[in-house]
């Protein structure tokens, strides 16, 4: 098993507020780590900070044994390595679903345009979304979207994948399309980090649970043994809240 | 109202028109640069510029141009800064103007959500790429009817020109009304004239509006 | 810098008097322009066509002429094709209020149609009438809109006040002028002195104004 993300002693305050706490953590390659806690548990924050998208306090992350965060200069290259969808899924409005999914790699990865245009449109078929590529997102429904998202991010060719409740603004109908596609990506063994609410997915798609609460990892286990078994008093109630009969 | 009368003054009328047209556009394009680089200077906090920026938008905006215009044509020149009467036109427009494309440039730059930013970062790329291929794009379809809106305000401003001594529409109109007591053909060929000036920018702005609407 | 004319004698005062002088064309103005323009807008969102098209001729003509011709028509036109000699003032006060209430009229229709239907099916659904509605649900959010934008109009207002010099008015440029005239012997350089103090005059009249609406704008927007 070879190892690809580390994190070690990572610490994220807002001023006098800890959002996570020394966490500590390793994810080896095609590993499917699903992330589970209640609102406002950090999970969220855990992603962006391992996407260098939010300035952490102590600790570092490292991708590949390179850190990744504190970000060094010039990182514009190696946060192509990871890949992020998120949940308001962000494609940019001003841009067709094609335009969308070549734009990065042919001015990050620097790409010829005809090859990235040829792969743009065998992804965007492997999703269902062939028809759509020369329309632009408003035309699209949120399920669309999203799935466009995923491409978008899939093309950079990212070793590892963060979804950050991608399905959370999604109605129920489209809920399900979305998951498929990750299911899919989660197949082909890919390096999968997802935060979401959608229990019965989390089950089936991951190879591990991180159950985080109050800013710190509470289990890190299987999810057979997490969802019929939890270990802690605090994952057994946040389970239970998903349940009706008790 | 005699039809003879206005055709012998469409061609004073014509002159005075260019001379607003001409006018009022350069100092539209002084202001868009202005507005530029003052919206730029807001949206990304440069220290100090920033407060010089904001005082130079705040003082602007709240006086009349007619007030800067005197201050620029009559009141320089005592202190020894004597500035052409067109080049004054086109300064003070251009500065009144400026305040408000500085206004409209810099919301729409700040329009662009945060998270559309952090989506690129996440696809790798650097701050002028994102800025560039991202943030501009939008901000700029997010401004245009807001600068649409200021160019036709401007253009309406030209007005106040023959204040400082410029032939002007309603310069030419007022003259000609003094001298020859032909109101109504003069209103007329006013009110014509600057219909011509300001409704293909009128027109131009509700077609571009509904063309933009992306979002 | 010629600053110093300001203190000679009642110079300030008379300024500030010319300023005055504006600023009554424009309380006036401003005073008739929200009353007719809150009616007029209301008229505008009943849809009666005949009304509307109307409206839509008098708003788009007022939107695009300069005030200044505005002026002109009826300072000169009303006198020429009527016969009355119309006072610069009252001329000055019909253009104003012309413009205004065409602003205020577009001001408050945007308001009104920026209200969600939503809004008004839940206030039936809580089984409100249909006065209750507009009283307790759709004019105070209406007037949250409102206020900051019809503040804004009262500055754009006070600032076009200063084009009735234009037409023979006595106000604070054309005194300005005049202290310049009388002491153009004494003091060479009055007119930097005079023009700048008028510049922050204006400033100091429409500022505070401006950040009024800017405040409750912040303050009311969700």
């Amino acid at each position: 098993m070879e190892e690809i993300l580390k994190i070690e002693h990572l610490s994220k305050r807002f001023d006098d507020l800890s959002i996570l706490e020394d966490i500590n953590l390793s994810v080896n390659k095609g590993e499917v780590t699903v992330i589970l806690g209640p609102s406002g548990c950090g999970k969220s924050t855990l992603l962006r900070c391992i996407n260098g998208l939010e300035e952490i306090q102590e600790g570092n992350v490292f991708l590949d044994g390179k850190t990744v965060n504190p970000p060094l200069k010039n990182t514009g290259k190696d946060r192509t390595k990871i890949g992020m969808v998120f949940q308001s899924y962000e494609l940019f409005p001003h841009k067709t679903i094609l335009e969308n999914v070549i734009l990065a790699p042919i001015v990050v990865q620097k790409r010829k345009k005809e090859e990235v245009v040829k792969e743009a449109k065998q992804l965007l078929e492997r999703v269902g979304l062939s028809s759509k590529k020369a329309q632009y997102p408003r035309q699209l429904s949120g399920g669309q979207k999203q799935r466009a998202a995923i491409v978008r991010a899939l093309i950079m060719n990212p070793e590892v994948l963060l979804f950050d409740e991608v399905t959370a603004a999604l109605d129920p109908e489209m809920v399900r399309e979305v998951l498929d596609v990750m299911l899919d990506l989660a197949k082909q063994n890919r390096t999968m980090l997802i935060v979401t609410h959608e229990m019965a997915f989390a089950r089936a798609v991951a190879d591990r649970i991180l159950f985080l609460d109050g800013g710190q990892i509470v289990e890190d286990t299987t999810p057979e043994q997490f969802f019929d078994a939890p270990k802690t008093e605090r994952a057994a109630k946040f389970l239970q809240t998903f349940s009706f009969e008790s | 109202m005699d039809f003879e009368i206005i055709r012998s003054y469409v061609p004073l009328f014509a002159k005075a028109f260019i001379l607003t047209v001409k006018i009022g556009w350069a100092g539209i394009l002084l202001s868009v640069l202005i507005g530029i680089i003052c919206g730029f200077i807001l949206y990304f906090k440069i220290p100090g510029l920033s407060l010089l920026v904001r005082c130079y938008v705040e003082l602007f905006r709240n006086t009349p141009l007619l007030v800067q215009l005197f201050f620029l044509y009559y009141g320089l020149p005592s202190v020894g800064l004597s500035i052409s009467a067109q080049i004054c036109g086109v300064l003070g427009l251009g500065l009144l103007g400026g305040s408000y494309m500085t206004e409209s440039f810099r919301s729409g730059l700040s329009a662009v959500p945060v998270i559309q930013t952090e989506s690129g970062f996440a696809l790798g790329m650097t701050k002028p790429q994102l800025f560039w291929h991202i943030i501009l794009p939008q901000a700029v379809s997010v401004s245009v009817p807001a600068v649409l809106a200021n160019m036709i305000f401007l253009l309406k401003e030209t007005s106040v020109f023959s204040a400082i001594s410029l032939m002007d529409l309603m310069f030419t109109a007022k003259d000609l009304i003094g001298l020859y007591y032909n109101t109504t053909e003069s209103l007329f060929l006013l009110v014509c004239f600057y219909a011509v000036m300001l409704l293909p920018v009128s027109l131009l702005g509700s077609v571009i509006e509904k063309k933009l609407h992306y979002v | 810098m010629g600053f110093e004319v300001l203190w000679k004698g009642k110079n300030l005062i008379r300024l500030l008097g010319g300023l005055g002088v504006a600023m009554k064309i424009s309380l006036i103005s401003v005073v008739i322009s929200l009353t007719l323009g809150i009616l007029l807008g209301m008229l505008m969102t009943l849809k009666q066509p005949l009304a509307n098209a109307f409206m839509r001729v008098y708003l788009e003509f007022i939107r695009i002429m300069p005030q200044m011709v505005l002026l002109f028509l009826v300072f000169f036109g009303v006198t020429k094709i009527s016969g009355w000699n119309l006072s610069s003032e009252a001329s000055s006060i019909i253009v104003f209020s012309l413009w205004g209430t065409a602003e205020m009229a577009d001001l408050v229709r945007g308001c009104f149609f920026s209200i969600p239907a939503i809004q008004y099916e839940s206030s039936k659904a809580l089984g409100l009438n249909r006065l209750q509605t507009y009283v307790y649900v759709i004019i105070p959010q209406i007037a949250r809109r409102l206020v900051p934008l019809s503040i804004n109009l009262i500055t754009r207002m006070i600032k076009t006040t200063s084009l009735v010099m234009m037409i023979g008015i006595v106000e604070v440029l054309k005194t300005g002028q005049q202290i310049i005239e009388a002491n153009r012997k004494t003091s060479p350089n009055a007119a930097f002195g005079v023009f700048a103090a008028i510049f922050i005059l204006y400033f100091l009249a429409c500022y505070p104004i401006g950040r009024l609406a800017g405040y409750l704008e912040k303050r009311w927007e969700n």
